[in-house]
């Protein structure tokens, strides 16, 4: 299993693709060295020369620098939207859905504004910090979570209850050398903290879910129906906030604490997961959480919408972190450009490798797909410029009510699916 | 049965009604002291109040009444309880450990056991200096309070226990079982058994199989076959969920117990099992829970260790079930302590075994049961508590749930009896199953030193707890409830090793057999259960 971190400094490998039927052998340009082990078992891999890709699987920060220089030809397919952190940085995030909350209630009224109540009260600091004071003043005694903007698997993240925490972090205190460093103004979020997790068993646990987006405008969205749940290592309770362990789910937290059994793997898949709610919570209400989970995916994109500068050329694969509370309401928590590609077990690592997999095949460059299709292997289409409905059978024919697209959690034979969706036959006419 | 003297006839039947008057007294006997007859009690005499009751048709009235508010169906849930735990009846002359188990070499074999297990215990406990129980000090009482919903973050206390029993021992004593009454010589004979058990019970084979369970069959829906996502739903899940609903509001214990034999839907289990097992989470239920987790406070059992023990190693070494740590030893603490057990022993060939309390004194010495409920814990047994926390939560409920199981199916698997559920004639019957279907790989892998039961006796064991995804072992086990036995698990133990015949037949020593067979967690039980049934030639 390839053990090499995602995050952190990434080297450059250049790969070769295969054409099938024995065409113009095309190039694509690796620049993550772990991803180079994973893309590699998924196509033929060799060396070959810069600026000859077909397909940059890129960080970003290898975008932020070469993007706008580059030239790509019609064919070519780059992993990343030039200004993703739209979305991905989570006080450009809140920004944007609060706008469109906006426009929402001005436009559609208060109801439908009330759907976009999918994040907790955020404020980003510290432009925003006297209205964070007086919404934190409003309720005492709540608990709030500071992040990082820009950070990811929970570096920097901490809890606090009292202003003082954070006057004392502001002023000088536990932030680090680095820190102070960052030009950046806008640095942080302050976020109310979800008091409330829905607990199993007594452990704290958040929901990662797959959203591909091959366009913005008009927008196609893919959701994986695969994903999983992390659990904390620790038993919740909110007498401690000091303890990272109890309160941060990521795995590269949970790793480091002294409970950690690698061979335990602390995750369950969604499907474990939504078996376990159903047999707890009956069938409808489960149906009703994943619907709303949907909703959010759904959302959050259309609140970026505009704002992302679409380009044929791209498409991007995001990791959504998804909480969900004890009335079963789920939450977003944040949207990642980069969802960490490394495996904790061989399940795990099964997983990624057919969303990679199936990622390549939607991305389609060898133009085997017809563009109809509503399922590539575990990806279901969410969302084509509206929302996409289920094929009804026959028995179906007369009812008036259209199932969503969308099986998260739910059981999937890819093998037969995919064998069926790419077999070629005669006379097909290629997109 | 055919007699030409119609008095015998009439003796015959007389006997037959005359057993089940027996059985009649016995249930009533049981029934009259329960919470249910004092419920009962309560509402006859609350009607009496109700102005629709007449004098001259007191009793008609008050059963209608009672009937029409449910109280019938609860008693009649309650009897059917009752029905599933009643000891086997014998001879009236015959004293009560030869109702339960009739063949004596069987229970010779029980106690040789038992007195092993108990040998090692005792030298645990004087190894280890541990007492085989304790009053906790104050101080420890309280901490094991605080930490009641966490006791998976602890260390187990004590040195390095060892497995008190692991399955390897337990298959051991079931191949050392012989009928005395048949031929002694060790020798392979015409009548010798190939495989592993070597004595001679009454097993269903695939035919009688088809009879009992034909709702197993391929012209009925089942739950983990016609669910699958390109059947459409109308063809059978929506019908099923439809009727099981009706049954759940109907709260009837026989139907649900007809209606699991299709599987039971997702959303519905947890209430089709409670209903099934006749598990109420009414006050008294919460505080007789209540009650044990005080003696868990209160004193220290030597077992507890094994328990420890027991769920570090396996549960939470599993993918699925190590979120549930701390249920585990919420429920396995309670239940060492839960001597509402014993009772089950009235048909289990074991015994409990007792432990000798000395006085202080040191001379009076008195036999008590040890633990409390006379059931000691092996490696693995957590693992049969470990599939309901999925579907249950509160403690209670887990517990009631768990408890009822394990006296009404579960014991049986690991007790020598010569019952059609009991493990010998599991074990038999999976071998029986195979080698009259499959022999050709049953004696290839004879052959290669791969008995079929010594890998398959793990499943088995386990009713395939651990060994299988947990929905597939969700309808496994809908089947068990549903059928009232455990031969399917028996039979799915075969259908695995036919599903995988093809790479069997290839192997060449045990270890690479083992391996074909290491990993079931992507197999549908259904499907499997039904081929083999169903589309077997016979």
């Amino acid at each position: 299993l390839p053990s090499q971190q995602t995050a952190g400094h990434k080297g450059a490998c250049g790969s070769q693709k295969k054409k099938e039927g024995g065409e113009r052998v095309s190039a694509v340009l690796l620049r993550c060295v772990s991803l180079s082990f994973m893309l590699a078992s998924c196509i033929h891999v060799s060396l070959c020369s810069d600026g000859e890709w077909d397909l940059n699987w890129c960080d970003v920060g290898w975008l932020r620098e070469n993007f706008d220089h580059s030239y790509m030809e019609e064919h070519v397919r780059i992993c990343h939207f030039r200004n993703h952190y739209e979305l991905t940085r989570k006080n450009l995030m809140v920004k944007n859905l609060k706008r469109y909350r906006k426009t929402l209630e001005r436009e559609a009224g208060r109801l439908e504004a009330s759907k976009c109540d999918f994040f907790p009260c955020t404020f980003v600091l510290p432009s925003e910090y006297h209205i964070f004071v007086e919404e934190f003043k409003r309720s005492p005694g709540s608990t709030w979570i500071m992040k990082p903007v820009a950070r990811s698997q929970g570096k920097g993240i901490f809890l606090f209850r009292k202003l003082k925490d954070i006057i004392d972090w502001r002023k000088d205190g536990s932030r680090s050398e680095e820190q102070k460093d960052e030009a950046q103004v806008e640095s942080y979020v302050a976020q109310r903290y979800i008091e409330n997790p829905y607990l199993i068993a007594g452990r704290k646990f958040d929901l990662r879910v797959y959203v591909l987006v091959t366009s913005y405008i008009a927008l196609k969205a893919w959701l994986y129906r695969d994903g999983f749940a992390r659990f904390s290592n620790t038993r919740f309770s909110l007498s401690s906030i000091d303890d990272q362990y109890v309160h941060l789910t990521n795995v590269a937290v949970q790793k480091t604490s002294p409970d950690y059994d690698p061979e335990k793997g602390c995750k369950w898949q969604m499907q474990q997961l939504r078996q376990y709610l159903t047999a707890k919570h009956g069938f409808e209400t489960v149906q009703t959480l994943f619907k709303e989970i949907d909703n959010i995916f759904i959302r959050s994109l259309l609140s970026v919408q505009k704002t992302i500068i679409n380009d044929k050329h791209c498409f991007e694969l995001y990791g959504y972190d998804i909480l969900l509370d004890q009335d079963l309401k789920p939450w977003l928590i944040e949207v990642n450009a980069s969802p960490s590609l490394t495996a904790s077990s061989q399940e795990d690592y099964d997983l990624k490798y057919r969303l990679l997999e199936d990622t390549l095949h939607i991305v389609d460059m060898e133009g085997r797909l017809t563009g109809k299709e509503k399922r590539v292997g575990v990806f279901d289409l969410m969302w084509n410029d509206g929302p996409v409905h289920m094929d009804v059978g026959l028995e179906a024919l007369g009812s008036s009510c259209l199932v969503a697209n969308t099986h998260l959690g739910c059981v999937n034979d890819r093998q037969k699916q995919l064998q069926q969706l790419l077999k070629p036959f005669p006379g097909q006419k290629r997109t | 049965m055919i007699t030409e003297n119609p008095v015998d006839i009439t003796s015959v039947l007389m006997d037959e009604s005359a057993e089940l008057s027996v059985s009649v007294t016995q249930i009533v006997q049981r029934l009259k002291g329960t919470h249910l007859h004092s419920q009962l009690e309560k509402q006859a005499k609350e009607c009496l109040h109700k102005p629709e009751i007449k004098l001259e048709t007191l009793k008609d009235d008050v059963r209608r009444l009672l009937k029409a508010s449910g109280w019938e169906r609860k008693l009649q849930n309650a009897v059917y309880r009752e029905l599933h735990i009643l000891p086997p009846s014998g001879h009236p002359r015959a004293p009560p450990e030869h109702t339960k188990e009739p063949l004596e070499y069987m229970c010779k074999a029980q106690v040789n056991w038992e007195k092993r297990i108990l040998k090692s215990l005792n030298s645990m406990c004087t190894e280890l200096g541990i007492p085989l129980a304790r009053k906790r000090p104050v101080p420890e009482q309280k901490e094991l309070t605080n930490k009641w919903n966490e006791m998976g973050t602890d260390e187990p206390g004590n040195a390095d226990t060892n497995n008190l029993t692991c399955s390897r021992l337990h298959l051991d004593v079931l191949v050392g079982l012989r009928n005395p009454n048949n031929e002694r010589s060790e020798d392979l004979t015409v009548r010798s058994h190939w495989g592993l058990i070597q004595v001679s019970l009454n097993v269903r084979d695939i035919p009688q199989m088809r009879e009992m369970y034909p709702e197993l069959g391929l012209t009925y829906g089942q739950l983990g076959i016609d669910d699958h996502t390109h059947v459409p739903p109308d063809l059978f899940e929506s019908e099923h969920i439809h009727i099981g609903k009706k049954v759940v509001s109907e709260q009837d214990s026989a139907a649900a117990q007809q209606y699991s034999r299709q599987g039971c839907p997702t959303g519905l289990r947890a209430q089709l099992w409670s209903l099934i097992l006749n598990t109420t989470n009414d006050p008294e239920d919460i505080t007789h829970y209540e009650q044990l987790k005080a003696r868990v406070i209160n004193h220290d059992l030597l077992v507890d260790n094994l328990i420890y023990k027991d769920v570090k190693l396996t549960a939470s070494n599993d993918d699925y079930y190590f979120v549930f740590e701390d249920y585990l030893y919420q429920v396995l603490l309670c239940f060492s302590r839960d001597t509402a057990v014993l009772e089950h022993f009235s048909y289990n060939s074991a015994t409990p075994p007792k432990s000798c309390i000395q006085n202080k004194s040191g001379s009076e010495q008195c036999a008590m049961v040890y633990p409390p409920n006379g059931v000691i814990p092996f490696h693995g047994f957590s693992m049969y508590v470990a599939p309901l926390c999925f579907l249950y939560n509160e403690p209670s409920t887990l517990y009631r749930v768990f408890r009822e199981m394990y006296i009404r199916y579960l014991f049986r698997l690991h007790s020598v009896s010569s019952h059609p559920s009991g493990i010998v004639s599991l074990c038999l019957q999976f071998e029986r199953l195979l080698q009259t279907h499959l022999p050709q790989l049953f004696y290839h892998l004879r052959e290669i030193g791969a008995q079929p039961l010594r890998i398959a006796f793990k499943w088995i064991v386990r009713a395939f707890s651990g060994y299988l995804s947990t929905d597939q072992l969700l309808l496994l086990w809908d089947r068990i409830l549903g059928c009232d036995s455990l031969e399917i698990v028996a039979v799915l133990a075969a259908a695995v090793f036919a599903f995988r015949a093809e790479n069997l037949m290839e192997v060449t020593s045990l270890a690479s057999a083992e391996a074909v067979l290491a990993d079931l967690s992507t197999l549908k039980v259904m499907p499997l259960l039904q081929i083999f049934l169903f589309a077997t030639s016979v």
